[in-house]
């Protein structure tokens, strides 16, 4: 029986028990890793209060609802989250060169292994990567001052950082459950996982899924009535266009993830008979519903990374995009046609044939729309001035290996080779095949685009390019493999095997981690390095690479209302034109008062409250979860009668701070593109060709 | 963006402020019902699917009470109706008095339909039908219990909307929080209608 204050928690519940009754390099792995997060913990809380910038980042971040640091938020907790990830994977394929008949890991730990990376990868570094991109970009693109509900955003961020840390906190207090990703019951039912890591993921999962259905109420709105004059829906950029799909994706999808994660949290909670083996229960429906989400999900994450291929393919090459309407409807084909397509993630259930057809000639649609936009993106360049910067080898790498990957997505397809293959190392090839270069290196191009508008200077570009080739190298040794050891056989999720057959692949995958671990490394180094030499790489005008959307018009970092005088937009890359024969950098005719939301807390409250809530329903702490919960209404009550919500900023200051801004762009030099990665390139671009 | 005001009851001509502030959360809100509505959508194509899946447990013709269900339609209807008042309120008259009244009578409808669905509850637990009886049940329950958390949630709402009018009076965010609620009471009549077709009916047919 539970105990009434603490539930089932007790002392021998942390992995450094274990490791004390068992030391075992199992169990050293594993106590080693609980160890990293309260030594990180106490690492970054000694740094902050040495630095004395406990007040600051509460003031100026975490109670903050501008959209700019909401969006870099999103991104430190994807980045930390994706160190936890990339190193779980090289802990597997360094587990799994040795997994011939054995292995150092054991199968519970290899299996604790796999559920938490692939939880944390799908829900914590893409979703939250390309949330935090939406964010900090959308509004600049549209030319609004922030998205249409900035607190809500606040709570977005919160809920999503609740779900993250309930995932961290696993590795210290108990254990994450051994379902994989997407814990298909019964197995996951309290019949065969009675412990608490199965809740985690619920509780995780549930909560965070939450703040993505809210953060895309939020983009949509914003793109839908936050335009700046002018803009309509065929002149928004394409990268905005891919935001609106996703975030209408979000809206449609995410819920069911709810729906799917709720009652597997009633079965396992209040013992109802949704999933179980007895009275009637169909964990059939737990996979149809998941899916029903999990699809759309993809393209959630990665309509986003095509956005960013579209506005770095037209920058870099300076030109317009090829064919901007068909990269808007085959952006819209896609976020359609993609929640019809779920069954293909079983084929194998036993739906008979001609409802796997249906599905599988779906699936194979969607790859035309997708066809599309490659050959889009290479037109863009075609004849084009091509910048060999480091965007566009992310760009040109996502060609060669996003293809391959797409088109084993098409194999897939087809049930009749799914029935070989699927639940095989093809399968675990074939998704980071689409994840990796298509979501990841979009992002990774995006974040070397973007990132000097929202810090200012640039990054080094050096390290970046070596940054990327490790990124194109290590991807392929890694997982190219693995297509071969999928048809030779080996299932996915081994934590062992006796086919000496498959050792080789396994040790091209293993090298292959770890120069993905080095590209990690190299990117961290080159944060650093950036920041330390920010005068040298300062952009402060703005417009770093000759940018042809409205963020570029506005210096770096962005004032927090983002544009002094709202713009007046007539086309498409409307920055483009005014540079080419408009009147770039001028006063405004007239400048009005600006209202900004308030500082609050209300994300850091509800997101607080709502990780203790799921930490208290996993260790059935009941006091805890019903205090928690009355904590969330409370705070929202609350919040409806706060009066002051907004603060003017005045008009007269805003055109002060525009003449300043105007005077530094008139006195910087503009540079054209051969000096673009030279000191001289102060972000004041010289048009490189007319529009 | 649009000059076109958002669907529904609003605010109209006669506080154009108002209404223009209130176009962003009353879309917004739409947005948000629309993906509730996803949520209530599975849980209804669940329900169907697990129809037959009753392990022996008790079904529709044992545990539902139609003459209890009519009176919880007739009670929900009537507080949407109400509360479609209390927006003529809020249009025409444009003071706190007449809307907070038929606020109130919105929520007594909607507290009695609460309490009369809690009683069918226990009555369903007495006749052997919990939840965990049954895959069939726990679907059921799922519905229905959703869409009863939702009016107590809605019941909640009124509570803080009335407590929001005392202290504000008619202020433009309140204004807005009122279509919001407007929009929040009507949908689930919405969601309710359906369960009344497909649940209640629909396992009597
Ligand atoms: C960067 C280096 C990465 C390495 C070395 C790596 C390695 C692995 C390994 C070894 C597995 C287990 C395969 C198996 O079941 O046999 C796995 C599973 C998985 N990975 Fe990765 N991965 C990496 C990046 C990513 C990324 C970026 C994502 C997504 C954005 C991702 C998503 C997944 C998912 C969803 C699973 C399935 C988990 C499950 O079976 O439930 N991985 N990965
Ligand atoms: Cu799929």
């Amino acid at each position: 029986m539970a105990d009434p204050i603490f539930g089932r928690l007790d002392w021998t519940v942390t992995p450094f028990d274990d490791f004390f009754r068992d030391p075992s390099i199992n169990e050293g792995v594993a106590a080693a890793a609980a160890s990293a997060v309260p030594l990180g913990a106490v690492a970054v809380i000694a740094f902050l209060t040495w630095k004395g910038l406990w007040g600051p980042l509460w003031r100026d971040w975490l109670t903050s609802a501008d959209h700019k640091k909401i969006g870099i938020m999103y991104f430190v907790l994807a980045g930390v989250m994706m160190l936890r990830g990339v190193l779980e994977g090289a802990v597997m394929r360094t587990h799994q060169v040795t997994a011939l008949d054995g292995g150092v890991l054991s199968a519970e730990h290899f299996a604790q292994l796999f559920s938490t990376h692939g939880t944390i990868m799908i829900f914590f570094v893409a979703t939250p990567l390309i949330t935090g991109l939406m964010n900090y970009v959308v509004p600049l693109q549209i030319g609004a001052r922030d998205v249409a509900f900035p607190v809500l955003n606040q709570i977005s961020l919160g809920l999503t950082a609740a779900g993250a840390g309930l995932v961290m906190i696993s590795l210290v207090i108990g254990k994450f459950g051994t379902g994989g990703w997407t814990m298909y019951p019964p197995y996951t039912g309290t019949t065969f996982s009675p412990g608490p890591g199965v809740d985690y993921w619920v509780w995780a999962i549930g909560i965070s899924g939450i703040g993505s259905t809210l953060a895309g109420i939020n983009i949509a709105v914003t793109i839908y009535k936050k335009r700046s004059p002018g803009m309509k829906f065929l002149r928004m950029p394409i990268f905005t266009w891919t935001s609106l799909c996703t975030a209408i994706m979000m809206i449609y999808a995410f819920p069911a993830l709810t729906v799917s994660t709720a009652m597997l949290a009633l079965d396992r909670s209040l013992d109802f008979r949704f999933f179980t083996n007895d009275l009637g229960g169909n964990m059939m429906q737990y996979a149809n519903i998941f899916w029903m989400f999990g699809h759309p999900e993809v393209y959630i994450v990665v309509l986003p990374a095509y956005g960013v291929f579209s506005e770095i393919a037209a920058t870099f090459s300076a030109k317009r995009i090829y064919s901007y309407n068909s990269m808007v409807i085959a952006t819209s084909a896609i976020a359609v046609i993609s929640f019809t397509v779920w069954l293909h993630h079983f084929f194998t259930m036993g739906q008979g044939a001609s409802v796997n057809a249906a599905f599988g000639i779906a699936t194979m649609i969607i790859a035309v729309p997708t066809g599309v936009k490659v050959y889009n993106w290479m037109a863009t360049m075609f004849r084009g001035r091509v910048r060999l910067s480091v965007p566009i080898i992310y760009l040109v790498g996502f060609f060669f290996l996003f293809v391959f990957g797409g088109l084993t997505g098409v194999i897939l397809a087809n049930p009749t080779i799914d029935y070989q293959v699927h639940n095989s190392q093809f399968l675990v090839a074939h998704f980071h095949n689409v994840l990796i270069p298509g979501v990841l290196f979009g992002v990774l191009a995006g974040v070397h685009y973007w990132f000097p508008k929202a810090f200012g200077f640039r990054l080094h570009e050096g390290p970046a390019r070596l940054e990327a080739y490790l990124w194109f190298g290590g991807f392929s040794l890694a997982f190219l493999p693995l297509y071969w050891l999928g048809l030779m056989g080996m299932p996915r999720r081994s934590a062992s095997y006796d086919n000496p057959a498959f050792e080789p692949a396994m040790w091209l995958a293993v090298v292959g981690a770890a120069m993905v671990v080095g590209a990690l490394g190299v990117a961290i180094w080159n944060f650093w390095a950036s920041a330390r030499d920010r005068e040298a790489l300062a952009c402060p005008v703005g417009d770093p690479w000759d940018g042809r959307t409205l963020e570029w018009s506005i210096p770096s970092p962005p004032p927090e209302y983002n544009f002094y005088a709202l713009p007046r937009v007539n086309t498409v890359d409307a920055w483009t034109v005014e540079k080419a024969v408009g009147h770039p950098y001028e006063m405004a005719p007239r400048y009005t008062d600006i209202e900004m939301p308030r500082s609050t807390a209300m994300g850091v409250v509800i997101g607080g409250a709502s990780a203790a809530m799921g930490f208290a329903i996993t260790w059935w702490i009941w006091w805890l979860a019903a205090l928690s919960f009355a904590v969330i209404v409370a705070a929202l009550i609350a919040r409806a009668f706060v009066r002051e919500t907004t603060r003017t900023i005045k008009a007269v200051e805003v055109e002060v701070a525009h003449r300043a801004f105007l005077r530094e762009a008139s006195r910087t030099p503009a540079v054209g593109r051969d000096d673009e990665i030279a000191p001289d390139n102060l972000g004041h671009a010289r048009p490189a060709v007319p529009a | 963006m649009s000059s076109s005001a958002h669907p529904g009851i609003n605010l109209g001509g006669g506080d154009p402020k108002a209404q223009r502030e209130s176009e962003t959360p009353a879309f917004g809100f739409w947005v948000f019902l629309m993906s509730d509505l996803i949520i209530f959508g599975v849980l209804f194509a669940h329900y169907v699917v697990m129809t037959g899946a009753r392990a022996g447990g008790p079904g529709p013709s044992t545990l539902f009470d139609l003459r209890s269900v009519a009176a919880q339609t007739f009670l929900l209807l009537a507080s949407s109706f109400t509360y479609g008042m209390a927006s003529l309120a809020l249009k025409h008259q444009r003071q706190v008095r007449p809307v907070a009244i038929w606020l109130i009578v919105t929520a007594a409808l909607g507290a009695a339909f609460v309490l009369l669905e809690l009683r069918d509850f226990v009555n369903m637990v007495g006749e052997g039908g919990p939840p965990q009886r049954s895959g069939f049940l726990s679907a059921l329950w799922a519905l229905t219990g959703l869409h009863w958390l939702h009016v107590t949630a809605g019941l909640v709402w009124i509570a803080t909307m009335l407590a929001l009018l005392s202290r504000f009076g008619l202020s433009d965010r309140n204004k807005t929080r009122l279509l919001l609620l407007g929009l929040y009471w009507h949908f689930l009549d919405l969601i309710w209608i359906g369960i009344l077709s497909v649940v209640y009916l629909g396992g009597l047919a």
